[in-house]
């Protein structure tokens, strides 16, 4: 068992390193604007992501389980599927500088399953079953869609910025239109929106099962509802109230604060039975 | 050994109108190319003829030739050499290859980076090409040309920024919207740069352009030159539901178009962007509507800042693009050099003694009984062979007087022997 973690420790670690040296080409790449470098950039990121996949497979495999049981699995896992869905978006909207925020957020998450503690893991047989692994696929890969149009907001605040301000600057060049950059964004709102909302239901099926009822107003819970709500609302701002562009663009900025409050800060200081994900 | 020269007149040395006197049509230039063809002393020949320069690019074996060619240009064109001759350039050698490198690379051009002036040099060189008057050093030098061009685009930022009014108009449209050509265009009142904006924006296919004028006959035919459509000046606020990009340019004294029209405006249009580019002094367009989310509002000083700043930058990056077609010059220069007789045949000889000693060395390595002697008369023998092979062609090379166009063949030549292998990159 020691040999496949071993491995899998060693696989994460060059996807950590591959992740590093490809936000370097990315931040080469957002001064110099030299193409060949941001293809590169690209293909170590993509590569990360595969070797990364590879050694999450390899750790389940070994545990016997989906590896979630602890903070530094969790943002692993959590690193993963961003990337995965990283590149989903990347090859079907070609969004270049996106690219240097998946960079970022990789590697810091990385950075955090490397440095922090890896404690024990106490198996538990109650973290197993198809509703359980739906619903950690389906929130995992919702909130990274959702992280991914925070990133587009991000972009699309900087582009905007500079065009009502009357001065095209730096980013001007580099950034596409703003109707390409707030489209983006929506693409990621209603994909993370439609995947979190599934896992949130199998959240609540899985706590049916084990524990008998559908809601039990743990922190997670709560927080994850809250989430839920915000990109609801907007939504349903968004068809009915023309919510577009600049305020679409806070509000994803807004929500997925609240999502990476929902996955750290809840158990860091709040509490409930999600707690021992990220012990 | 032929030379390349260039004469011409541009717009630093001619006005517009003894430009527009000596710019050849394409049929003229088909005439002129077969005519200068015919005379004795030029090789190959070229006409390059914009509204900005008329140049005559050609290789000749004798430098009176210049007073043929200029003689020539003032009876085509039917306008008295002193007229002419003192915005005249006459180039030679480097200094013509250094200049067409510029023009193509647009380095050359009244709007420095400007992007049609590439295609412009291709088409002129094709026209050269159809009449067979193009040869072995033209072809060369204008895909060097060509090459150089693209290169300083890739690698320099010189075509990156608008540094015109109504390009910097459209590269902001660009910006805001993805899809031009999903996009309406308005356009209040009349104007040069108006009217330039609208062109531009017609070259992205925006989807309709609308017109609207206080006069509205004045309406009409501007929409019948944009295949757009006429309005009343009144309809405009009802427009403003509809339309994605107004460009103004009235003679109002008041805001034509209000910050309270824009918001009653942006509810029907469920909120999808609007840019306003207002060229009019006084403005016709209440600046206030900028702070409006989903508007933006340019007007002609905000343009101009952008355009200042732009033209700054563009000066850096031609200092890149001058180094970029400086090399080019010097490399182009070196394979115009070998094209000579005998280095040519020095390099023949290099590249046979080189192989025979070679393959000597190898087959002799395994004849180990052979006595020095004997090795001596297979390298004697070996060598022989070699410099009997290539007696002939490098006596053809040699035998020069006849009328025929050396460059040609040394070309072929060193195509054949494939000698060129190291100046090629």
């Amino acid at each position: 068992m020691m040999n496949g973690l071993q491995t899998a420790g060693t696989m994460m670690q060059f996807a950590f390193l591959l992740y590093l040296v490809s936000l370097a080409g990315y931040l080469f790449y957002l001064v110099y604007q030299k193409e060949p470098v941001h293809r590169a950039s690209i293909y170590l990121i993509t590569a990360g992501v595969f070797v990364h996949f590879a050694g999450i497979v390899v750790m389940g495999i070994t545990l016997g389980n989906l590896p979630v049981h602890n903070l530094v699995q969790s943002l692993s896992m959590a690193a993963l599927a961003f990337g995965g869905m990283f590149l989903f978006v990347q090859y079907k909207f070609h969004l270049k500088m996106l690219g240097l925020f998946a960079a970022i957020i990789l590697s810091g998450t990385m950075l955090g399953a490397m440095v922090l503690p890896d404690t024990q893991v106490v198996p538990n047989e109650i973290l197993k079953g198809f509703w359980f692994y739906c619903h950690i696929l389906l929130v995992f890969t919702g909130d990274a869609a959702l992280g991914l149009a925070c990133g587009a907001g991000i972009l699309y605040l900087l582009q905007e910025k500079g065009i009502k301000a009357k001065t095209p600057g730096f980013f001007f060049k580099r950034l596409p239109s703003l109707d390409f950059l707030d489209l983006v964004s929506h693409a990621c709102i209603v994909t993370g929106f439609f995947l979190l909302t599934f896992g949130l239901i199998t959240g609540f099926v899985y706590a049916k099962a084990i524990w008998g009822r559908f809601w039990s107003w743990d922190f997670k819970e709560v927080f994850s509802l809250g989430a839920w709500l915000v990109y609801a609302v907007l939504i349903h701002l968004r068809l009915y109230s023309g919510w577009r562009g600049r305020k679409s663009a806070v509000m994803t900025i807004i929500g997925f604060a609240i999502i990476i409050f929902t996955f750290l800060g809840v158990n860091m200081f709040l509490g409930g039975h999600h707690q021992e994900f990220t012990k | 050994m032929p030379h390349i020269i260039l004469i011409g007149v541009n717009h630093k040395t001619a006005p517009v109108e003894l430009r527009e006197k000596l710019s050849f049509s394409r049929e003229e230039t088909l005439a002129a190319l077969k005519e200068l063809k015919q005379h004795p002393d030029i090789e190959e020949v070229l006409i390059f003829s914009t509204c900005n320069r008329t140049e005559i690019l050609y290789v000749s074996g004798s430098d009176s030739s210049v007073d043929d060619v200029t003689a020539f240009i003032s009876a085509q064109k039917h306008i008295r050499v002193s007229e002419f001759v003192s915005a005249l350039y006459v180039l030679h050698r480097n200094e013509a290859v250094h200049h067409i490198f510029r023009v193509a690379s647009s380095l050359d051009s009244m709007m420095v980076g400007e992007p049609q002036i590439l295609g412009q040099v291709k088409q002129a060189y094709r026209t050269a090409v159809e009449v067979g008057a193009s040869g072995v050093l033209l072809n060369r030098m204008m895909h060097k040309a060509f090459s150089v061009a693209k290169q300083v685009r890739k690698e320099t930022g010189i075509g990156d920024n608008a540094v015109s009014i109504s390009y910097a108009a459209v590269e902001l449209a660009n910006k805001i919207f993805s899809d031009l050509s999903a996009k309406s265009v308005l356009l209040l009142g009349a104007g040069e740069m108006a009217e330039l904006a609208v062109e531009h924006l017609m070259s992205h296919n925006v989807k309709q352009v609308l017109v609207a004028n206080r006069t509205f006959e004045n309406a009409v035919i501007l929409a019948e030159k944009f295949r757009g459509q006429a309005m009343g000046f009144e309809e405009r606020e009802s427009a403003l539901a509809e339309v994605d990009i107004i460009i103004s340019s009235t003679g109002a004294t008041q805001y034509v178009i209000t910050a309270d029209q824009v918001k009653k405006a942006m509810k029907k249009r469920q909120y999808r962007t609007l840019f306003f580019i207002d060229i009019a002094v006084p403005r016709d367009i209440d600046p206030k509507i900028n702070a409006l989310s989903h508007a933006y509002v340019y007007d002609i000083d905000d343009l101009k800042t952008i355009v200042a700043s732009n033209i700054q930058q563009r000066e850096q990056e031609t200092v890149k693009a001058e180094r970029i077609v400086a090399q080019a010059v010097v490399k182009f220069r070196k394979w115009l050099d070998s094209l000579a007789i005998v280095p040519t045949i020095k390099a023949i000889n290099d590249k046979m003694t080189t192989i025979v000693e070679m393959e000597c060395d190898k087959t002799l390595a395994h004849l180990e009984h052979l006595s020095e002697q004997d090795r001596a008369a297979i390298r004697r023998m070996t060598q022989a062979i070699a410099s009997r092979a290539i007696h002939d062609p490098i006596l053809f090379l040699k035998n020069t007087g006849s009328h025929r166009d050396d460059s040609l063949y040394l070309n072929v030549t060193r195509q054949l022997f494939n000698l060129d292998v190291s100046e090629e990159q």
